[in-house]
């Protein structure tokens, strides 16, 4: 053939842009930094999946991107060229190809998406292990219906299992949690409540490496509960308690924020987590359960301390229409 | 024929009962011709672009600062409510639907109007007064819970402003299943006979699609809806905790709706995008059947996947588990329709046109929108992001990027057919250029702020997420802009614009091979098939001079006789 010129195989040519395409997805989906800080066990296993999609869907925008701008180069129209392009209307192997790949990736990551709800405590295997293991301690309390208090678990702890939610995966399943707080969204705040030592307070106060458990109610609409440094989420909703179950990995103080649209200051519903070693956590119990019921303007103020912007809630205060005695009734 | 029987009272028209011509006042009321209707939605719904644009534009300038500062928090409330519900259910489904589909679907099957004229402008005409309904509400304050009004909040927020949000969208929900109805049996009753079932176009299937969704999931929206009216109003306690009711159910009515209307908002343009690549690309559609059947496959899965909205909600663990599965099979189907549309330009002779541009922008940012909705429908990584400006920036990529960029690339492809002049290119191209721009700038950086800890729907946030904040605020702002060299072309070219001839495209579907604008019973003669829709490449003598067409027609038309 005549015209053929000498020219790079085009083999070599997809094969180094499959590796590039390849390289730079790996890269990011490592690299992408695009998620906070890692407080809680279930975080890294959250981020695990999303890094893996985001290696895989960069590596399927760059191929699908890069065919586009390819195609719009190289098939422009010439000037003058009025003609049609060939009559090519499919190619079955090429779109059974384009059909099962992606239904393999999407089975894939179904699969992996199971195991990992799972493994973050999403089938709150307490009601299993309570089912299955008869003859241990927490046992005993199995004949309880499956949403109702229990209890001999509330003897031992005000335990509640409740239906929604995060709670104990196949490890933690097997023991009560360390501590359980009751946690009260109303419009515009979160109250915490220890029943334990029965101190209310406006931040959550918890400590570090141990199995925390929320049973997260709402008084008046709809909130939802979220550490964005534990990916943890959940609805608080009118009529019934969830929950969500967690062990914080680090001390310091994150947002806690509330991230269902309850109404016009919805915005100014955060508040704080506080991760205390034992030691000061105990301090902290011990501080405050002499200030038992707190006042208007404690709570407040523990409201309005998010992480870096103080006095968020301050000048909404008076807008809110809170005032002592409607805590006082909440509680 | 079909024809005769099912349109009863359209015969005394064609019995010569309307004008030669519409005069212009014959497009301000109450008209049967399925293009008068068309364009009556599309002016309508424009105009309430442009409203709930403005809505958009001021609360981008207040969240340029994090403390609210610039509305009154319950203002913002109701303008985030009423954007959303103007951009949905006022926008692109009355464009898409009520538009494009009024205007093509009876020309693109050789039909002489829709299957029941009356029934088309009675549910045209429940749309003006869905938005007086929704305009009045502001005056009370504008319902203030989101588009998606979850009782208990939509309870107890102002009463007056939601009951009127209520009937508003009842009554655009009527609209819409009335229009499913006829476009349902238009299409399966009027399709002119010798055109078969795989000549049908691509705008057709997906209206099918479309149609059954609508009719499926609209009446138990309404149904959610009128619960909640009765909630507000009358005492009942459907959705009232302490009366024994459930807010949850409530979530599943909506959503049993809402994630199908998404559907109802992209199939169309999804139809569109194939007429358009195919036609601007001068390649026939790769994979006809492979795209037909896909609409139909999402269609059907669409209607098991809501619960993907509710994976924080009251929802036990294999329900979360189960819609994580059914969500991600959504997405083998929409692949395919993405690779066939980039294997329909892959050795084409590709023209720049405006639709073209707006239909490849539409393209590179869909596949965006779809691989970062492959990554909400996993629960495990939702539970993170769900409710969050991830997924503001999630659906705007699919909506703006998607549905409003599929609107513009129609607007400016028939644009010719129906007024019968050409839009100015060059202003259309900067158009793209600025909106295409505009719309990264806004919404990319969203995905970012949403990871890192910023909620939706909020008036004032933490300080540390500003920065981001004033991009997309900046974004915005150009997205405003954009939108005049857009109206300015319309409107100029409207009155002055050069004449555009039967077919500037050189298209082959059937629209085209009548005069623009086309005569008010659509063709002369019953249309003859003789090429399909998207032959492109085998029949050059159809690229040869715009006289050469008509010629055919009219030969081809004598044949007949
Ligand atoms: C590949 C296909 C898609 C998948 C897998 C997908 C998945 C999802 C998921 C899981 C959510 C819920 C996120 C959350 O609230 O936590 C969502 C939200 C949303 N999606 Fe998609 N999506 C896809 C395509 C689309 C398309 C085509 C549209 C519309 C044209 C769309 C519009 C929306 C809207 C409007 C929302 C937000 C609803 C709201 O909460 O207000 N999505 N999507
Ligand atoms: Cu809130
Ligand atoms: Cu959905």
């Amino acid at each position: 053939m005549a015209q053929e010129k000498e020219t790079v195989p085009s083999s070599l040519i997809t094969l180094t842009v499959g590796l590039l395409v390849a390289g730079i997805s790996v890269w990011y989906g490592q690299n992408n930094g695009l998620l906070p800080e890692q407080i809680s066990k279930q975080a890294p296993l959250v981020d695990n999946l999303f890094d893996l999609m985001v290696t895989i869907g960069t590596a399927l925008f760059l191929l699908v991107e890069g065919a586009i701008v390819f195609a719009l180069i190289k098939f422009r129209r010439r000037k003058g060229d009025e003609t049609d392009s060939p009559h090519i209307k499919g190619n079955f192997p090429l779109e059974v190809f384009w059909t099962a790949i992606p239904a393999f990736i999407v089975i894939g990551l179904g699969i992996y998406s199971v195991q990992l709800y799972s493994e973050m405590g999403g089938f709150d295997n307490v009601k299993k292990a309570v089912a299955s293991n008869p003859a241990e301690s927490i046992v005993e309390l199995a004949s309880a219906s499956r949403s109702d208090i229990n209890p001999l678990l509330l003897a031992q702890g005000n335990s509640i299992i409740n239906r929604y939610g995060i709670g104990g995966n196949p490890d933690t399943a097997k023991t009560l949690p360390d501590l359980e707080v009751n946690v009260k969204g109303i419009q515009y705040a979160w109250l915490f409540n220890y029943p334990d030592s029965g101190i209310t307070a406006g931040e959550l106060h918890i400590p570090v490496n141990e199995d925390i458990k929320l049973n997260i109610e709402a008084e008046d609409v709809i909130h939802s509960f979220w550490l964005p440094q534990f990916r943890i989420k959940q609805d608080a909703i009118p009529g019934e308690t969830t929950q969500l179950r967690f062990t914080a990995t680090e001390t310091g103080t994150y947002p806690v924020v509330c991230a269902e649209l309850c109404g016009a200051y919805h915005g100014a519903m955060r508040t704080n987590i506080v991760i205390h070693t034992q030691e000061e956590y105990a301090q902290w119990v011990e501080d405050n359960k002499i200030a038992r019921s707190p006042d208007f303007e404690q709570t407040v103020a523990a409201t309005s301390q998010p992480v870096d912007d103080g006095e968020f809630m301050k000048p909404y205060v008076k807008d809110l229409g809170i005032d002592a005695e409607s805590l006082k009734a909440l509680q | 024929m079909a024809q005769a029987d099912l349109t009863m009272d359209h015969s005394l028209e064609r019995n010569g009962k309307h004008p030669e011509k519409w005069n212009w006042y014959h497009y301000f009321w109450y008209n049967t011709d399925h293009k008068v209707i068309g364009i009556q939605y599309l002016v309508t719904s424009f105009a309430f672009y442009l409203i709930a644009g403005v809505m958009a534009l001021f609360m981008r300038a207040e969240l340029y600062t994090p403390d609210s500062d610039l509305l009154d928090p319950n203002m913002y409330n109701a303008l985030l409510t009423n954007h959303g519900t103007m951009m949905i259910f006022f926008w692109i489904v009355p464009a898409a639907i009520g538009g494009f589909g009024n205007y093509l679907v009876p020309l693109m099957i050789g039909a002489k109007d829709m299957a029941f004229p009356n029934l088309n402008a009675i549910a045209f005409w429940l749309n003006p007064p869905a938005g007086a309904l929704l305009i009045a509400s502001l005056f009370f304050g504008g319902a203030q819970s989101g588009w998606t009004a979850y009782p208990p909040l939509s309870l107890v927020t102002n009463n007056i402003g939601q009951s009127f949000w209520i009937l508003s969208i009842v009554l655009v929900g009527t609209s819409s299943i009335l229009g499913s109805v006829n476009f349902l049996i238009t299409i399966f009753k009027l399709k002119t006979p010798n055109m078969t079932w795989d000549e049908l176009p691509l705008f057709c299937w997906a209206m099918i699609a479309t149609s059954i969704l609508a009719l499926f999931s609209t009446p138990v929206l309404a149904i959610g809806l009128v619960l909640l009216l009765f909630d507000i109003n009358f005492g009942t306690g459907f959705f009232r905790p302490e009366m024994g009711g459930s807010v949850v159910v409530y979530q599943h009515l909506f959503w049993f709706y809402s994630h199908p209307a998404v559907y109802l908002m992209i199939l169309p343009i999804f139809g569109i995008m194939s007429e358009i690549v195919t036609t601007h690309a001068r390649k026939p559609i790769f994979g006809y059947k492979a795209i037909a059947y896909s609409s139909l496959a999402i269609c059907i899965v669409g209607l098991f996947v809501w619960v993907h909205h509710m994976f924080t909600s009251g929802t036990p663990a294999w329900m979360r588990m189960f819609f994580t599965i059914s969500t991600l099979i959504v997405a083998v189907p929409t692949g395919v329709k993405i690779f066939s549309w980039v294997a329909t330009l892959w050795g084409g002779k590709i023209r720049f046109t405006t639709p073209l541009l707006f239909a490849v922008g539409l393209l590179a940012m869909f596949v965006f929108g779809g691989l970062s909705g492959v990554t909400l429908g996993t629960a495990p990584f939702d539970i993170h992001v769900h409710d969050t400006y991830y997924v503001v920036a999630h659906f705007h990529y699919v909506l703006f990027g998607g549905s409003v960029f599929g609107i513009y690339a129609a607007v400016y492809h028939w644009f010719p057919k129906i007024t019968g002049r050409m839009y100015n290119e060059t202003w259309g191209r900067i158009h793209f250029v600025l909106t295409f721009i505009g719309t990264n700038l806004t919404f990319l950086p969203m995905h970012q702020l949403g990871m890192q800890g910023m909620p939706r729907r909020i008036a004032m946030y933490d300080a540390q997420f500003e920065a981001l904040n004033q991009i997309c605020t900046y974004g915005s702002m150009l997205l405003g802009f954009s939108v005049l060299p857009f109206l300015i072309n319309m409107i100029w070219c409207w009155a002055k614009g050069k004449p555009a001839g039967r077919n500037p495209w050189h298209s082959l579907t059937l629209e085209w091979q009548t005069t623009s604008p086309p005569a008010i019973e659509n063709f002369d003669e019953e249309p003859i098939i003789w090429a399909g829709p998207y032959d492109y490449g085998i029949d050059t003598q159809s690229l040869e001079t715009e006289a050469t067409v008509e010629e055919m027609l009219e030969e081809v038309g004598q044949e007949v006789r």
